[in-house]
């Protein structure tokens, strides 16, 4: 009996010490969101698009069958716009060819680099230009008194100009003034985000601001530019990463409108898919497929952006923490 | 309190938030005004407790002390030095004496910090224990004393069970050595059971370490037992201020009585028996207080002379202050306490967090 | 028959991927018509999630699982199909919650959210209706309630929005009432007057009220029989002053120890319960208390604490619980099953079937089912 009694005490200390696991260290904000991220279907589907989209983008030009820019098509006669005729799928060309008698297949997989890299860029210009002064304007107005007011205003004042305008006029403008090319595109396609990004970090690090814990650490002795760095600024990127992950989606979007309006590279002979898409346009009615498989990839790989955009807010939301 | 060795010395505090509206330029159209004019005194090693509804300004009052709220008027001295005139950087240094705990301890720990992270900051704005065995030392020893364990260190505050966390508070406080600790609301987020463990801790640190407490609560039993001497306030000023054991068994005040009989006590025979004090309607706006007397409006032993159009100020009465005109007529029974109609009042401009009433409105600030 | 019989209530939240949470595990209580009975715990107790589910009010979500019964009036509310149960919601059961500002409709006038449940309930309308919901605001004690009906919930004060709250869920003159901690959000002196609203109407109507709290002194005012819960289940059950005069449940013992009083004097000391809420021990290993337990002994663990009746009708969920001054341990009656009860030596109380000379207990003797 006392044995087992013995046992049974070990049992209870055990338990009771179930939440004092000390060989175990913490788990932090971000490693517990990224736990959850892991386990939500959409994230892994989301994940798993992209991680195909950035393997194809990279390695994919040393595998194509053929060069995206060699116009075989014309010069073996098989490809004849002028009599309407641009053949489909076959075995040696999976997606056909395009009016310039060049393989879609090659084209599409050569694209997905620029368009990655339209869309990657477009957002940092956008994230890095919109977080310094939704930063800077956030820190001020949430910790600086009355001169931080003054500059939160101004700066916000830019901002609503800014976001005045509609976003293609801005982008359409920017590209006039810079000439059409890729840059173009992406510095156009980055500047119509500012307004996003810059809103966005402002409204979290005054909502941050306001909180118990910078007024403990004011109450400790801390710098408030030390209180900006290190407590609003890191609790508010939250919203904006989720923001940038769903961004990059309207960037290669906005990217590829952009370059339908002619806006893009002049020179079609790197591929992209937006410019793929701008250049099909002349040829829906002999052959839509040219304008579909762009037009399909773009869709896919914004979905993948959104859907792990989406559950990244999810993850991070701390309301749904448990 | 004269002869005993004041710590801090709160002078005709205010404490004005300006209610503004506007769409393009901001106006200001009035003043919440959450303290206006507190006068208190407390003395080195003992406790203060301030007691009082939501929106009577206690919370206000305690961070104005700190002078995280600038107050609009006053002055606060702590020791002998006035904060309200302190240079930035010399404020800064002073803080590490005067440190805050706060009621929600899950909002008032950074997220994103882990506990040693959170209880070396202090330490490093201050430049004190040196190098970082230096640090790791103190932080142990007052790990020590708030019953935290060593495997604390490296958890992050969501790891922790509210009564934890809020020990993780108090080390934070405790870690720089402070002589004045502020405790607003400090138990009252916690479970009943894990309230009383706070509340033991504090009284325990405050007799091992001879620490300064201004108690800021809600729960008048709380305040009751942790405190030496009691302030009441009612928007925005004190009403009462007496020893904790003699506002108890003589409240002057009609006020605290209204108050000290609507307090629940665990007991079916004492709950029975006692009387009760019902005072009618609700809180008047701080925007716009009553004229004289701020209670004369709900109070059932209310005037018709002086009530309404003369301020009362704290005098004393037999060990207490008291601010009401016919404090020793109710206590001998002189006056009736009589029926009070009940006068709604709008919650419009109510809050004593200047966030609420000048936090720019945002759009779409929040995902 | 109680009017309302909550026998071996249970809920269970399972999600995919974790581990399932049994909230309520097995909970049974009775009330009567115009009694006020206490659910008394701490955070995580169960007490909330137990009348959601009696009112049908749980989160619709995979993974959920309601079992007992909750008889009311002949009915068992857990069965009933959401038409019916709508119908008896709001008319013969209401419910008040504790943050009356997120249970009324900001964008709706007070006056109209009061006259919808007379027109859904009653089937008042028009002129006739308006009359009505301002004679509720005036009961409740809302002043100038005419002018009030026009007003929107963030126009009132905390006080009269729970006013108007309770105007609302007394408006067809329910037989049950469930106030979920009711006061919470507000002020000690606007407790007060709700408090005393709260005991006028039970006194006038003869409605039930059964009230949800974590506040001792509450309840100690309150109500005629406490169930004192812990973990999911209730670990004691009694009547107002043996309860507090002694309890007998060590969880009880150190609820008691651990609130200051406002009659005590300053600095004596508190006796705190160590460790925290979430050291619970799982009830098929144990009593869940037994990990904070000053009085834990070996029988403690391994199963859980049969229900233990006592000749003044009270009832305990533990196998060493706090002496009773003049009384000795064996004295007391061990009822497990009904069965099991040592013949001769049970007391009326514990007969199953008993009309309820002591409320409240009437459902305990089949408590003891697997859980």
């Amino acid at each position: 009996m006392t044995t087992v009694g013995g046992k049974k005490r070990e049992k209870i200390d055990r338990l009771a010490e179930l939440s004092a696991r000390e060989d175990e260290r913490g788990v932090s904000l971000w490693q517990d969101a990224f736990r959850r991220l892991r386990r939500n279907p959409a994230a892994v589907v989301g994940a798993v698009i992209l991680a195909v989209f950035v393997l194809v983008a990279i390695v994919g030009p040393f595998l194509v069958p053929y060069s995206p820019t060699d116009t075989m098509g014309i010069r073996e006669g098989v490809v004849r716009v002028g009599q309407g005729l641009i053949p489909g799928h076959s075995a040696e060309h999976w997606l056909g060819y395009d009016h310039q008698g060049r393989d879609v297949f090659s084209r599409m997989i050569v694209g997905a680099r620029q368009t990655l890299l339209v869309g990657v860029v477009a957002t940092m210009i956008g994230l890095a230009v919109g977080a310094l002064i939704g930063g800077v304007a956030g820190a001020a107005a949430g910790l600086g008194g009355r001169w931080g007011r003054w500059v939160d205003g101004a700066l916000m004042r830019f901002i609503d100009m800014l976001l005045a305008l509609p976003s293609l006029l801005l982008a359409v403008s920017i590209a006039a003034l810079l000439g059409p090319s890729l840059t173009t595109v992406m510095i156009a396609v980055g500047m119509v985000s500012v307004p996003v990004f810059a809103r966005l970090l402002r409204g979290s690090m005054i909502a941050q601001s306001n909180s118990d814990y910078v007024l403990a650490a004011t109450s400790l002795g801390v710098r408030k530019s030390k209180i900006a760095l290190t407590h609003v600024l890191p609790n508010s990127l939250a919203p904006v990463i989720v923001q940038a992950t769903l961004t990059l989606a309207t960037a290669i979007i906005e990217a590829a409108a952009l370059s339908f309006l002619g806006l893009g590279n002049p020179d079609s002979a790197i591929p992209e898919w937006g410019v793929m898409l701008a250049d099909a346009q002349q040829w829906l009615g002999i052959r839509p497929a040219l304008a579909i498989y762009p037009a399909v990839a773009i869709i896919i790989t914004a979905l993948g952006f959104t859907l792990l955009g989406e559950a990244m807010r999810e993850a991070l939301d701390p309301k749904l923490r448990k | 309190m004269t002869g005993e060795d004041v710590l801090v010395e709160v002078r005709d505090l205010k404490v004005h938030f300006p209610i503004k509206r506007g769409v393009l330029f901001d106006r200001t159209v009035g003043h919440v005004k959450a303290v206006d004019g507190v006068d208190l005194s407390i003395a080195r090693g003992r406790t203060y407790g301030l007691v009082g509804e939501s929106g009577c300004g206690k919370s206000t009052l305690g961070r104005a002390l700190l002078q995280l709220t600038p107050p609009t008027a006053g002055a606060v001295s702590f020791d002998g030095v006035e904060l309200t005139t302190l240079a930035p950087s010399k404020l800064r240094a002073m803080r590490r004496r005067m440190q805050m705990i706060f009621q929600d301890p899950m909002s008032s720990l950074d997220p994103r910090q882990n506990v040693e992270s959170i209880l070396t900051e202090g330490l490093q704005a201050h430049g004190i224990g040196g190098d970082r065995d230096g640090r790791r030392k103190i932080i142990a020893e007052t790990l020590d004393q708030v019953g935290l364990p060593r495997w604390a260190l490296s958890r992050y505050p969501h790891e922790f069970s509210g009564g934890q966390r809020q020990r993780i508070g108090i080390a934070r406080a405790l870690v720089l050595g402070p002589e004045l600790i502020v405790a607003d609301e400090p138990v009252s987020a916690l479970d009943v059971s894990i309230q009383a463990q706070v509340v033991n801790l504090l009284d325990e640190l405050q007799d091992n370490l001879g620490l300064t407490y201004l108690v800021i609560a809600h729960d008048l039993a709380v305040v009751r037992h942790i405190s030496d001497t009691v302030g009441v306030m009612y928007l925005g000023a004190l009403v009462e201020e007496a020893p904790s054991d003699r506002l108890y068994t003589e409240p002057l005040h009609p006020y605290t009585r209204a108050l000290m009989s609507a307090v629940p006590v665990p007991d079916p025979d004492v709950e029975d028996r006692r009387e009760r004090i019902l005072i009618a309607g609700d809180l008047p706006s701080p925007a716009d207080p009553p004229s004289g007397c701020r209670f004369h409006t709900r109070c059932p032993w209310a005037q018709p002379t002086r009530c309404a159009d003369e301020r009362p100020q704290l005098r004393e009465i037999g060990g207490s202050r008291v601010a009401c005109h016919w404090a020793e007529q109710i206590a001998n029974g002189e006056l009736r306490a009589h029926k009070v109609d009940v006068k709604i009042t709008q919650p419009a401009g109510e809050g004593e967090e200047p966030s609420i009433v000048s936090a720019p409105t945002e759009p779409g600030s929040f995902v | 028959m109680a009017l309302l019989d909550v026998e071996e209530l249970s809920v269970t939240f399972a999600r995919r991927g974790q581990r399932a949470v049994r909230a309520v595990d097995g909970v049974s209580f009775s009330v009567d018509a115009g009694e006020v009975v206490g659910l008394v715990g701490e955070s995580g107790c169960g007490k909330s999630v137990t009348s959601l589910a009696i009112m049908g009010l749980l989160p619709r979500q995979p993974g959920l699982q309601v079992g007992g019964r909750a008889v009311f009036d002949g009915t068992d509310l857990l069965q009933l199909d959401d038409r019916s149960r709508r119908d008896i919601r709001g008319r013969d059961v209401a419910m008040i919650f504790q943050d009356p500002l997120s249970s009324l409709n900001p964008v709706v006038p007070i006056g109209l959210q009061v006259t919808e449940v007379l027109t859904r309930h009653r089937g008042m309308r028009g002129e006739k209706a308006a009359r009505e919901a301002a004679q509720l605001l005036d009961r409740v004690g809302i002043p100038d309630p005419k002018r009030r009906l026009k007003e929107y919930p963030h126009q009132l004060s905390g006080g009269m929005r729970q006013r108007a709250l309770i105007a609302m869920a007394v408006a067809c003159q329910p037989r049950l009432l469930i106030a979920d901690e009711p006061t919470t959000a507000l002020d000690v002196t606007i407790q007060a007057q709700i408090l005393e609203l709260l005991k006028d109407l039970v006194r006038d109507s003869g409605t039930a009220l059964v009230m949800i709290t974590h506040d001792l002194g509450v309840v100690a005012g309150m109500c005629d029989t406490i169930n004192v819960l812990y973990g999911g289940r209730v670990v004691e059950t009694a009547r107002r002053r043996p309860l507090f005069r002694q309890p007998r449940h060590p969880y009880t013992v150190g609820l008691l120890g651990s609130v200051p009083r406002l009659d005590a004097g300053r600095g004596e000391r508190l006796n705190p319960i160590p460790g925290s809420v979430r050291d619970l021990l799982p009830w098929p290993d144990g009593c869940a208390f037994a990990p904070r337990c000053d009085r834990r002994v070996d029988a403690c663990v391994g199963e859980p604490p049969e229900l233990v009746l006592t000749h003044d009708g009270r009832s305990y969920r533990c196998v060493d619980p706090a002496p009773v001054a003049g009384l000795t341990p064996g004295e007391e009656v061990r009822a497990a099953a009904p069965g099991q009860a040592v013949p001769g030596s049970a007391p009326a109380q514990a007969v199953p079937g008993d009309p309820p000379a002591v409320p409240g207990l009437a459902a305990a003797p089949s408590e003891e089912e697997t859980p």
